[in-house]
């Protein structure tokens, strides 16, 4: 990689050469269309690559930046987006067989300012059916695998995201986060992930599955990389109404502070779960912020541990009420029958996947006479104990470390008949989905297997900056361990 | 296992949720949904009383915008990705019985 000629693959690179003309964009885009060619065969990340698109798309940025002007802060950047984010006249699936052959009639307001900002669309990647799974084999078509280890799941739901960043099909990505789906990831591919403070960027033409937990943000190489992207598709979008009335995200600026003064909270309660190695790297976490000035806080947070049971019945529960909408009549595919309610349950049963049922069915039973408040009612209220505790321990702490994951990345099949097992990968990040407040995870060095480990950054809704101060002083002293062990 | 959730529960559930299941899957289905309740009845013990509910992160409160006319959609983009569509309408099958 030391080559003058060589193509960065970092976002940042990317658009100040692209900008500055030392880059072209197609030159850009056709290196990493080369290493699609290569590894996507075993690697699956995409439910469709979009090369004519993008090669048109970096030929109209490289011919601005002929004409002196600028394309934009992501210039010439190829990014991939998770096939729950509709793109106007191009499939939209949600690895889902009952959206057929659906074409968006709108862009989600991210793509708008994606492309905006001068981005190359590569692809739209895959993901478990409707963002419900942790590993992205529950997927219409076909699992996804780790570019790390081919015989191991990339995590999920937003796995293709994670994985074409990984295999650097893409510069960044972009997924959606309802439990841990853009963190999780992020943490068994060895990438950036992001879920930003909740309202901070549009849902607007994001497939709901949670609303109230959704939430889009990116993956990439670095938390720099992170930090650019999200600056350009967060701020006030009046399309959305639970989009927060706030400008952009400020982020970049405050990456060089260091981590000095900064309050570091080891929550202390933190349910147990993670192997070894993953707590290992943890504790190398706190030890790094602490050596660069951070002060170690212990904190409690007594219902952290509900949050999966909370999660459980409230995601499900909005997601039945969410996917009502697909029932044959206006988008994608119908099964022919004599009356409509008999259309609903044929092209309901054969569109959806086993996960999505279950999960519709457990919404639905949370949800129905009877039983609302025993389940979904205390659900709600777990939630507000859960996002009590934070505000409790940010009273003491700027950001909380934890795992973002258990473990390193695990077989494909393993969890697959286990679907309580799959849902304990979520642990550690659903709680902040709860909350609404924002996490990231940062890969952290290795674990078993040589494996990626990412540690989790979380700080309090509109502290985003704050978490990317701690996530890029990890990022740094990681840099440092592997110049130094490559010496 | 407990019974938390019996097939008829379930069979229910699933018509409610316009969902038709096999014999089989309605086994697999009870026997899934009976293992989560249970896990979820850790939340049983808690005293919640007085706890305000949480239903969204956010204090927005019925957002609102002007009522003026804005850009909308175009409508042969929206009725092109359905199904099936007739005289700028989404045409479905008969909504009331057959015999009615």
């Amino acid at each position: 990689m030391s080559e003058p000629n060589d193509i960065p693959k970092q976002a940042t690179l990317i658009s100040e050469g692209v900008r500055y003309g030392i880059l072209s964009a197609a030159q850009v885009l056709d290196e990493h269309l080369a290493r699609v060619d290569e590894r996507e065969g075993e690697i699956h990340a995409f439910n469709l690559v979009l090369a004519d698109e993008a090669r048109e798309r970096a030929a109209e940025i490289d011919s601005m930046v002929a004409d002196g002007l600028n394309p934009g802060p992501l210039a010439g950047v190829p990014v991939a987006l998770k096939d729950n984010m509709c793109t106007r006249g191009i499939p939209t699936t949600c690895s889902s067989k009952i959206l057929g052959d659906w074409k968006p009639p709108y862009d989600a307001t991210v793509v708008t300012r994606l492309r905006d900002a001068g981005a190359v669309v590569i692809g739209k990647t895959n993901l478990d059916e409707f963002a419900m799974g942790s590993s992205t084999e529950n997927s219409a078509f076909g699992p996804t695998k780790n570019p790390h280890d081919t015989s191991r799941v990339p995590g999920g739901s937003s796995g293709g995201s994670a994985a074409a960043v990984a295999a650097e099909f893409a510069s960044v990505s972009l997924g959606s986060d309802t439990g841990g789906s853009i963190r999780q990831p992020a943490a068994l591919c060895g990438t950036v992930g992001v879920k930003p403070t909740y309202g901070a960027v549009s849902r607007l033409g994001l497939i709901a599955f949670g609303s109230s937990l959704d939430q889009i943000g990116p993956f990439a190489h670095t938390v720099d990389d992170a930090a650019l992207t999200l600056e350009v598709i967060s701020g006030h979008d009046p399309a959305d109404s639970t989009s927060i009335e706030r400008p952009p995200l400020e982020l970049r600026s405050k990456l060089l502070m260091g981590a000095a003064g900064l309050r570091v909270g080891r929550i202390t309660d933190l349910p147990s779960g993670a192997s070894p190695d993953v707590q290992a790297r943890l504790d190398e976490a706190f030890e790094a912020l602490a050596a660069a000035g951070a002060e170690i806080v212990d904190v409690e947070c007594p219902a952290f541990g509900y949050g999966l049971t909370a999660y459980y019945l409230i995601a499900p529960a909005e997601a039945s009420s969410n996917l009502a909408r697909f029932d044959g009549v206006r988008f994608g595919s119908r099964v022919t029958a004599p009356d409509t309610n008999q259309m609903y349950m044929a092209t309901r049963t054969d569109g959806f996947g086993a996960e999505v049922k279950r999960r519709i069915m457990l919404g639905t039973y949370a949800l129905s006479a009877g039983y609302q408040e025993a389940y979904y009612g205390r659900a709600q209220k777990v939630r507000r104990l859960i996002a009590n505790d934070f505000a409790a321990a940010y009273a003491k702490a700027d950001v909380l470390l934890t795992p973002a994951s258990p473990t390193v990345a695990f077989e494909v099949g393993d969890k697959a008949s286990d679907p309580l097992a799959m849902y304990l990968c979520d642990t550690y990040t659903i709680p902040s989905n709860l909350s609404g407040d924002p996490g990231m995870s940062v890969p952290f060095g290795t674990g078993d297997g040589g494996l990626p480990v990412g540690v989790q950054v979380l700080a309090p809704a509109l502290e985003d900056h704050t978490m990317f101060r701690a996530a890029a002083e990890l990022e740094r002293y990681m840099q440092t361990q592997q110049e130094g062990s490559i010496q | 296992m407990s019974d938390r959730i019996t097939p008829s529960d379930v069979s229910k559930v699933a018509s409610l949720a316009r969902l038709t299941l096999t014999d089989d899957e309605l086994a697999t289905a009870t026997t899934e949904l009976s293992a989560m309740l249970d896990h979820f009845a850790e939340i049983d013990a808690l005293d919640l009383d007085g706890v305000e509910p949480m239903n969204n992160p956010t204090h927005l409160v019925n957002v609102m915008r002007d009522d003026v006319v804005g850009e909308t959609l175009d409508r042969d983009e929206v009725l092109a990705a359905a199904p099936l569509a007739e005289d700028d309408r989404f045409r479905v099958p008969p909504i009331l019985g057959l015999d009615d």
